[in-house]
């Protein structure tokens, strides 16, 4: 057989820069070793070592994040994914992802095989996924080119999850021009395991059999990983194969399959082959177990001839996992994957020696250290280099009173263009392109309610979820935007009716070797961290995607934020944004002794009226915003609110806006008071945040002030829903008075007339 | 009563289809692998939405080969009750035990919302007990569910009074404006000629209970129930 000559290249210091690794990253290699590497043990390094696979220059930062919790069942980065206990003997698992790169090049398959992998990593661990979520970035719709991306990562994900056959409940959709090129695309997923009934990424037991089973393995997505560490350009269309090519057919099978592998007991450890496929697999499950591997790769199922063990062990070839059999248990294993008629091919065994040894042909090509190639084990960790970014200082010194306030004759005006704006208007043309049905758990769906409401069947409780992160923020302020991207992702889970438990996060920022990013990153990642532990929910783990840049620029810093919330009892719980009733009291609950601020910084209103994206990130202090939330989810929980949304984008008037279109029959008569020396813009569309909006039965308004005052929160009475028209006036003069169909037609129409 | 849910490689509403058989209506219900070569002892056979074989080809062409559905032929031309829901009613018309096609939506894009629908027929086992005059809200999620059929095919369906649904507006007529995916004459729904088995696009499996947000799917059901007896 021709396959079983090997012609390799040698390798050489050139060669491994190349492959991405440093010179003294080299260095390291060889003095392990021993010896000068071969090509395939070369390629191993380099995925394994790329920013991608090792957070080489994020884990020393991440490591500061509180990760610790009561419910949190293990701890961020020992598992594919978080695991939390939500009581009742279940756990979710959770996690976000990005797939940024990829979907750059090629959105659909890039946007498809982000879905696809997002989901191993929950079912790998034995959870099945309950529902899936989203969070996107582009640059401006006028791009025809940008058209492009957003079409072909909307369809992608929804050809992917509704052929899988998981819901997409919720998720964001934003726009800016520094997304230009390069889109941000991020995946998450959830799933339910019963505690105690998970499975693990680990290899233990000494000649234990290790199966490949899935998919075959083709070239699609070799260096998928090391192609994600750098910056795109224009030499990026060449890396179109770097990208996988999803079958959610095949991962529909793999997901029943290995729910039933793990639940027969046959199974000791297992982990889906996502980036750097079967060379990160073997090696985490080896280093985790502190265990070896050998791999026949010969045995590997191929769908291309001629494959060497160089691309079979840097494919990254979708809908494949290596699992490790308990001896004795492969007929059982086997007959499984034959009855969803995938691949069960045992390609090698556990040894005790802690190294990864891969043959060809019964030649030796590899034989690596495991530990030394693992995060946590002997994978290179930096802090790079800082520096406050040149541009905060313009941005701050930004002073409101350089441009005109708006006037009660155009603030109508003012509001139909914010309705009408991208980032604020319905994303119905994209989540009706994604099931958002399917398994019949969702309570609510996208577009109701600051968070999406799934039940677990058997039970009165469900899940709120949600992503979050208003990138503007980050970039004006990074460490304030930080903790804006978790506080606005837990109110949005509290307005819901949930109980924020725990974050998953994916951190988008640009080239982390520029001292500029690098500063942001820290700052940004600092933020959250500090929200995190105000607003006690633990960092699960997640994902950090550098080098997302274009010719341009660094993207705005993006730690996109993915909130599991809990929900005891969804029938007195779950709440939506709605007006319901014609007489029900709008409140607004703020912080206490709370005024109308004078800010309109790094608005949405700055950004489409102006022009401008300039000033701090708006007014947040985390102790005043735990008291609202806290407040909101007694209320809620009490079943006093008919009605909750939170003011985040566009304000409080596009707030009472959306709570009208939501309605679909209903407006308001709301009557604001400001101090004298207040903008208009910022009280009806500045962006303070700890700001909800509540509506109430009349006959609740006394046992709602009972538990304002008690919590020490304001609740503030704005006015009344009626039938009529959306009517705001500010001391006494109208600013607003609009119709809810020309909002409603404004507000749905956006997106489409770009799209259709 | 024993519902029977036929479950091919990609379907991923037959868990859905389950528990309202099961949960919601408390009847025996099991699933029956496509593999098999006998329904075994069933009343009514469901088969359900999702992707069968990745809807490779053609929507449900590969799926009607598969082992099972001879038995589901024979069982439906003996008079058995089948309901096709979405890429089930795709895998029946592939199977021939309905007239007509399901072709790509005339926007080309997957959808996935609440629509309406009208109760055409009230003879079926599925719609006895429906109220022709009041429409139902019913969540469609599909690709490919524009229905088409030969001119002549159409008029005999309407002759027939095998016509059970058609999408309407929330007024129950049937617009243009409220056909969601290009339907020959807003068809969302039809009968064999005995009318034991029906094929739908919307789902009624999906709101057949009020914490979903809507329950008017549970009247199939009931009929379904009514029909062979079963107090509801």
């Amino acid at each position: 057989m021709s396959t079983e000559v090997l012609s390799e290249p040698e390798v050489t210091l050139e060669l491994a820069l190349e492959h991405g690794l440093t010179k003294e990253e080299y260095g390291w290699v060889v003095t392990a070793l021993a010896r000068t590497p071969t090509f395939v043990e070369l390629g191993i390094y380099s995925v394994m070592w790329s920013e991608h696979c090792s957070y080489k220059n994020s884990i020393a930062l991440l490591r500061k994040l509180p990760r610790e919790g009561e419910m949190i069942l293990v701890e961020a980065g020992e598992e594919n994914a978080g695991l939390v206990d939500i009581g009742d003997g279940l756990a979710v698992a959770f996690k976000i992802e990005s797939h940024n790169h990829p979907s750059a090049v090629e959105p659909y398959q890039g946007a498809a095989t982000g879905v696809g992998g997002i989901q191993r990593d929950i079912f790998t661990m034995g959870a099945r996924p309950i529902c899936s979520l989203n969070s996107l970035r582009f640059g401006s719709l006028d791009n025809p080119r940008v058209r492009y991306l957003f079409d072909g990562v909307v369809r992608g994900i929804g050809d992917y999850g509704n052929s899988f056959g998981v819901p997409t409940v919720a998720g964001e959709v934003s726009f800016d021009p520094s997304y230009e090129g390069n889109p941000i695309v991020n995946a998450m997923s959830v799933g339910i395991v019963k505690v105690g009934e998970t499975a693990s990424a680990i290899a233990t037991g000494v000649g234990n059999p290790v199966y490949i089973v899935g998919s075959s393995t083709g070239r699609d997505g070799i260096h998928g990983a090391t192609f994600a560490s750098e910056e795109i350009s224009e030499a990026s269309e060449a890396k179109r194969p770097s990208v996988q090519v999803g079958d959610p057919f095949t991962e529909k099978l793999l997901l029943e399959a290995t729910l039933e592998a793990i639940d027969s007991g046959a199974v000791v450890g297992i982990q889906d082959m996502g980036a750097a496929g079967l060379t990160c697999s073997s090696c985490e499950m080896s280093a985790k177990g502190e265990s070896g591997m050998e791999i026949h790769v010969d045995r590997v199922p191929i769908r291309q001839v001629g494959m060497t063990p160089y691309e079979i062990m840097l494919s990254e070839s979708q809908e494949r996992m290596l699992i490790v059999c308990e001896k004795g248990s492969e007929s059982i294993l086997e007959s499984i994957f034959e009855k969803w008629d995938l691949h069960a091919v045992q390609i090698g065994e556990v040894t005790d020696d802690k190294r990864v040894r891969i043959y060809w042909y019964g030649e030796v090509v590899a034989d690596v250290p495991a530990d030394h190639l693992v995060l946590g084990g002997g994978a290179p960790i930096y802090e790079r280099e800082m520096e406050r970014p040149a541009y905060l200082t313009k941005t701050r010194a930004f002073d409101p009173e350089s441009i005109p306030d708006v006037t009660a004759s155009d603030s109508a005006d003012v509001l139909i263009r914010l309705l009408g704006s991208l980032n604020i208007a319905s994303k119905r043309w994209v989540f009706e392109q994604y099931d958002t049905m399917v398994r019949t758990n969702t309570v609510v769906g996208p577009g109701l309610s600051d968070a999406a409401v799934v039940r677990i069947k058997g039970t009165n409780r469900g899940l709120a979820v949600k992503t979050d992160c208003n990138g503007r923020y980050v970039y004006l302020n990074p460490g304030k935007g930080g903790q804006i991207a978790v506080a606005e992702a837990a109110r949005n889970v509290v307005c819901s009716g949930g109980l924020p438990v725990a974050i998953t996060n994916c951190l988008n920022f640009g080239n982390p070797y520029k001292p500029d990013v690098y500063w942001v990153f820290k700052e940004a990642v600092e933020g959250m961290g500090e929200a995190c532990k105000a607003l006690n929910t633990p960092v699960t783990g997640g994902n950090v995607s550098f080098y997302n840049e274009n010719p341009e620029g660094a993207v705005f810093p993006t730690p996109t934020i993915g909130m599991l919330g809990v929900v005891d009892d969804i029938e007195v719980q779950t709440t939506t944004m709605s007006f319901k009733e014609e007489g029900d009291v709008i409140i607004l609950l703020s912080p206490k002794d709370w005024i109308h601020r004078n800010d309109i910084n790094g608005s949405e209103y700055l950004s489409v009226i102006h022009d401008l994206t300039a000033g701090d990130a708006p007014h947040l202090l985390l102790s005043e915003e735990v008291d609202v939330q806290h407040t909101c989810y007694t209320l809620i929980k009490k079943g006093y609110i008919r009605g909750a949304h939170d003011v985040s984008d566009g304000g409080l008037a596009t707030c009472l806006a959306e709570c009208s279109i939501a309605s679909e029959i209903l407006g308001a008569n709301v009557q604001l008071t400001a101090t004298k020396n207040t903008r208009l813009d910022a009280v009806l569309f500045g962006e303070a945040q700890s700001r909800i909006v509540l509506t109430v039965e009349l006959r609740h308004m006394d046992s709602l002030r009972a538990i304002t005052d008690e919590n020490g929160v304001s609740a503030t009475r704005l006015g009344i829903v009626t039938e009529g028209p959306l009517i705001i006036t500010v001391n006494g003069t109208e600013a607003v008075n609009l119709a809810r169909e020309k909002m409603s037609t404004v507000y749905n129409r956006a997106i489409p007339a770009y799209m259709n | 009563m024993q519902f029977g849910i036929i479950e091919f490689p990609g379907s991923n509403c037959d868990h859905d289809a389950y528990y309202v058989a099961k949960h919601v209506f408390d009847q025996q219900t099991s699933f029956i692998w496509h593999k098999d070569h006998s329904i075994g002892d069933v009343d009514v056979v469901i088969i359900p939405g999702g992707f069968s074989y990745g809807d490779a080809l053609r929507s449900g062409a590969i799926a009607r080969f598969s082992p099972i559905m001879k038995d589901v032929i024979r069982f439906a031309n003996n008079g058995g009750l089948v309901l096709g829901i979405c890429n089930g009613f795709q895998i029946l018309c592939e199977s021939g035990l309905l007239p007509g096609a399901l072709m790509k939506n005339a926007l080309l894009r997957f959808v996935c919302k609440n629509i309406f629908v009208r109760p055409e027929n009230r003879t079926s086992p599925f719609t006895r007990t429906l109220d022709s005059d009041s429409v139902l809200q019913i969540p469609i999620a599909h690709g490919e569910g524009n229905y088409i059929a030969a001119d002549d095919v159409l008029c005999r369906l309407e002759d027939e009074n095998r016509i059970a649904f058609r999408y309407c507006n929330d007024e129950g007529e049937a617009t243009s404006e409220s056909n969601p995916n290009g339907s020959a004459r807003n068809i969302a729904g039809i009968l064999n000629e005995a009318g034991n088995v029906l094929g739908m696009m919307p789902h009624p499996e999906r709101c057949a209970e009020e914490i979903l947000g809507r329950s008017d799917g549970a009247m199939i059901f009931e009929s379904i129930l009514v029909s062979t007896g079963v107090p509801v």
